[in-house]
């Protein structure tokens, strides 16, 4: 272990270089990023292993198409402005995409070293062409104004794509936000340590630099009326997925029980961590409980042994079933979560705080449709986990609010809205994406919708005959 | 930024306070809130709306914690750095019914608003105002304006009727047919009074406050349960069936920080005080 408290890296030309990290003795104690980032010379090692191929993979990898070979060989080249502004042109949002993006399965996985020696670690060279030297960026060109107003509600992920997009075309875009911070959740979901807010307050800063219009505070159907909202030329609901779902367990009204959301809004946007120098509190707990298998639940169990407590993850399939990246499980097991894995809650103890989750433990079946065992519970198997905090973090469904006011508008499932392809809704000149229509999912696959949709009301708009409408 | 235009000390520990939020004022419904922040390390809190014309709002509050004491320190000209509103459902209004609203304490802060809105929808409207005593009567003239009849009581008999607001609400009931009651107050009072016009199954609504973080139904903080299911005031309420709510539940998930809020208001009156060390606060 080396004595600057950092993990040892791969080094050498051909094996091209990786983040550093810093040592979970030393991060579990604070919010700061786990991964440290490439130094110059570090990117550009990694960056002369691509082999620049004719039909690159990687960027059909990539949901906003990022020119990655262009941005890669200027890395290596030692051309960092270059990188950044040819990955401005396909995603104005690269420092978040560098650290939250899931590459391995997107351009990484795409990559034609992948099978080879190692893929190129487009992520870490993004996220390095992102962060080098930021201050002196020049701004992004728009076009010329067109005059058409467009509402984008909801200022996460797929917001800010779509009114950066939007703006650049040349419309007037105000983009709605009910909170008191604009990110969604950049901001109130993904934990500091993994992107840093100061991250996204220059990215956003970036996107509002295009002339967006920012109206924060503003629940949109209550604040503005559907009636207000639809004198805009088009819309684009971007309202995600942060309805939080609970398992439907006993128990579970006790105090001390957190969906992930409301934990890690606490923390992340309240930064509850700092009470009472903050207004918010939190509990935080000395034996906590988190249920589920996701990133989310890697990030409540994460940030709750950041707050001093000894942190127990139930998830009811096999370790290898995890549906968190293996980076965030990997992370999570360094800061010593401790995996109880084949087993799923069936009562929260205690009243009125809690005092433990009952659980049983599960045994794998035949494969369902997701490709996963199908977990079954084990008769007599009960045991209980002690615990003073439980944190729910089984998954979100899309935000039912605004979607229960727009008449009209089809509805899936999940209360998803249903769009097509470019993201229209079934209303005319309402478009929407992100997880409000595909149900949680990732910032990427958000951007993404943003982006298509971005093009669709930029057509329509110039067209004149947006689709669908009946006029 | 949102500017304060007026800001009043209305009884003992309750404060009013008018804001320039055109956003909220401009689309609020009675039985609606909103929510503060009132500097950058602020937390957020729901209050009620207690009235909205133009382009203001006012809101009325008891001095509990850190943060409404800082709101009591506001003063016209200061601003609050967040307001968002309006959230949660209005108040369902019936038409050419007989209603009757009662307000207990500072929850009185809700009930022109709502009693107006219900004149205005052909309603009768009967006002039962109740308070500890004389000193904490607020807006007894403004309900009176509000309501066809007002009906004033206090727990110690310093100001009208000597008894609680369930005693006079059951008079109420016994003397003439009701459709619809409102009861809104502290959580307690709602249990006891909203308790009255059960047996008569009189459609009786309570205005839940419970702990919100976002209020916009993202966190699931203020999960009450009503009906035997977990629903969100935020968005749900903050209106429900009286008779239908866990009031219990209510009540011990209100208390869930009280340890931290007694922290965080000792280290407030610290810092206004300017002693070393504030051990004298606890």
């Amino acid at each position: 272990m080396p004595s600057n408290g950092t993990t040892p890296r791969a080094a050498g030309a051909r094996r091209g270089c990786t983040m550093a990290e810093r040592a979970s003795t030393v991060r579990v104690h604070d919010f700061g990023e786990v991964d440290l980032g490439l130094s110059p010379d570090e990117a550009r090692t990694e960056a002369d292993r691509c082999l620049q191929c004719k039909k690159p993979a990687c960027i059909r990898g990539c949901p906003v198409g990022v020119d990655i070979p262009s941005f890669v060989l200027a890395i290596a080249e030692g051309r960092f402005e270059d990188a950044r502004t040819s990955i401005l042109e396909a995603n104005l949002l690269p420092a978040i995409c560098g650290r939250v993006c899931p590459q391995e399965t997107q351009c990484e996985g795409a990559c034609i070293l992948a099978g080879k020696e190692r893929a190129i670690n487009i992520g870490a060279l993004e996220r390095f062409a992102a962060d080098v030297g930021v201050e002196g960026e020049a701004p992004v060109a728009c076009s010329p104004s067109t005059a058409r107003r467009v509402a984008v509600v909801g200022s996460g992920p797929a917001g800010l794509t779509a009114a950066a997009e939007l703006a650049r075309r040349g419309h007037a875009v105000t983009l709605y936000e009910s909170l008191h911070e604009p990110g969604g959740v950049l901001l109130y979901g993904i934990p500091e340590f993994r992107l840093p807010k100061a991250v996204v307050r220059e990215e956003i800063d970036r996107v509002l630099a295009l002339g967006v219009e920012l109206r924060t505070n503003m629940l949109v159907g209550q604040s503005l009326s559907v009636e207000e909202l639809l004198a805009y030329d088009a819309v684009f609901v971007a309202t995600g997925a942060g309805l939080p779902s609970f398992m439907d367990i006993p128990g579970e009204e006790v105090n001390g029980v957190y969906s992930a959301n409301e934990f890690l809004t606490r923390v992340n946007l309240m930064h509850a961590d700092r009470f009472p120098g903050t207004g918010t509190p939190v509990k935080r707990g000395s034996r906590v409980v988190v249920t589920g298998g996701g990133n989310v639940a890697m990030d409540a169990a994460r940030v709750a042994r950041r707050l001093g407590a000894r942190v127990s993850l139930v998830y009811r399939r096999r370790e290898d079933d995890l549906p968190a990246r293996r980076e965030e499980v990997r992370h999570a097991r360094e800061e010593g979560v401790e995996f109880v894995t084949c087993a799923a809650p069936v009562r929260i103890l205690g009243e009125p705080c809690v005092t433990g989750v009952e659980c049983v433990q599960m045994e794998m079946c035949a494969l369902d449709e997701s490709g996963r065992p199908a977990p079954r519970e084990l008769e007599g198997s009960s045991f209980v986990i002690d615990a003073d905090t439980v944190i729910q973090a089984i998954g979100t469904s899309p935000n039912p609010l605004l979607v229960r006011l727009l008449t009209g508008a089809r509805t899936g499932r999940k209360g998803n809205l249903v769009v097509d392809e470019c993201g229209r809704t079934t209303i005319p000149r309402v478009y929407a994406g992100g997880d409000i229509a595909t149900g949680a999912a990732t910032v990427i696959l958000a951007m993404g919708a943003g982006k298509r949709a971005a093009a669709a009301i930029d057509a329509d708009l110039r067209n004149g005959t947006p689709a669908g409408n009946v006029e | 930024m949102y500017s304060v235009v007026k800001a009043e000390q209305l009884a003992d520990r309750v404060h009013e306070l008018v804001v320039e939020a055109p956003h909220v004022a401009r689309h609020a419904k009675a039985g609606q809130f909103l929510i503060v922040r009132v500097d950058a390390d602020g937390e957020r809190i729901p209050l009620t709306i207690s009235r909205a014309e133009g382009d203001l709002v006012r809101v009325i509050f008891m001095t509990i914690g850190a943060t409404t004491y800082r709101l009591a320190e506001l003063r016209p000209g200061d601003t609050i750095l967040d307001v968002a509103g309006p959230l949660g459902r209005p108040s369902e209004v019936p038409r050419n019914a007989t209603c009757v609203v009662v307000g207990g304490g500072v929850g009185i802060a809700s009930c022109p608003i709502i009693a107006r809105t219900l004149r205005e929808a052909g309603n009768r409207v009967i006002g039962i105002v109740g308070a500890r005593n004389a000193d904490l009567m607020i807006l007894e003239d403004e309900m009176r304006q509000s309501c066809d009849e007002l009906h004033v009581t206090t727990d110690d008999g310093s100001l009208g009727r000597h008894g609680y607001a369930a005693d006079v609400l059951k008079e109420v009931i016994e003397a003439e047919p009701v459709d619809h009651v409102w009861v809104i107050g502290p959580a307690i009072m709602m249990k006891v009074t909203s308790a009255v016009t059960r047996p008569k199954g009189i459609r009786t609504w309570v205005s839940l406050n419970p702990i919100m973080v976002d209020g916009t139904g993202m966190c699931g903080s203020c999960r009450v349960v009503v009906n035997g299911e977990t629903r969100f005031a935020c968005v749900d309420g903050p209106e429900f069936d009286a008779h239908q709510v866990d009031f219990d539940r209510l009540m011990q998930r209100q208390r869930i920080y009280l340890e931290e809020e007694r922290d965080a208001l000792e280290r407030h009156h610290a810092s206004r005080c300017g002693c070393e060390t504030g051990v004298h606060h606890g």
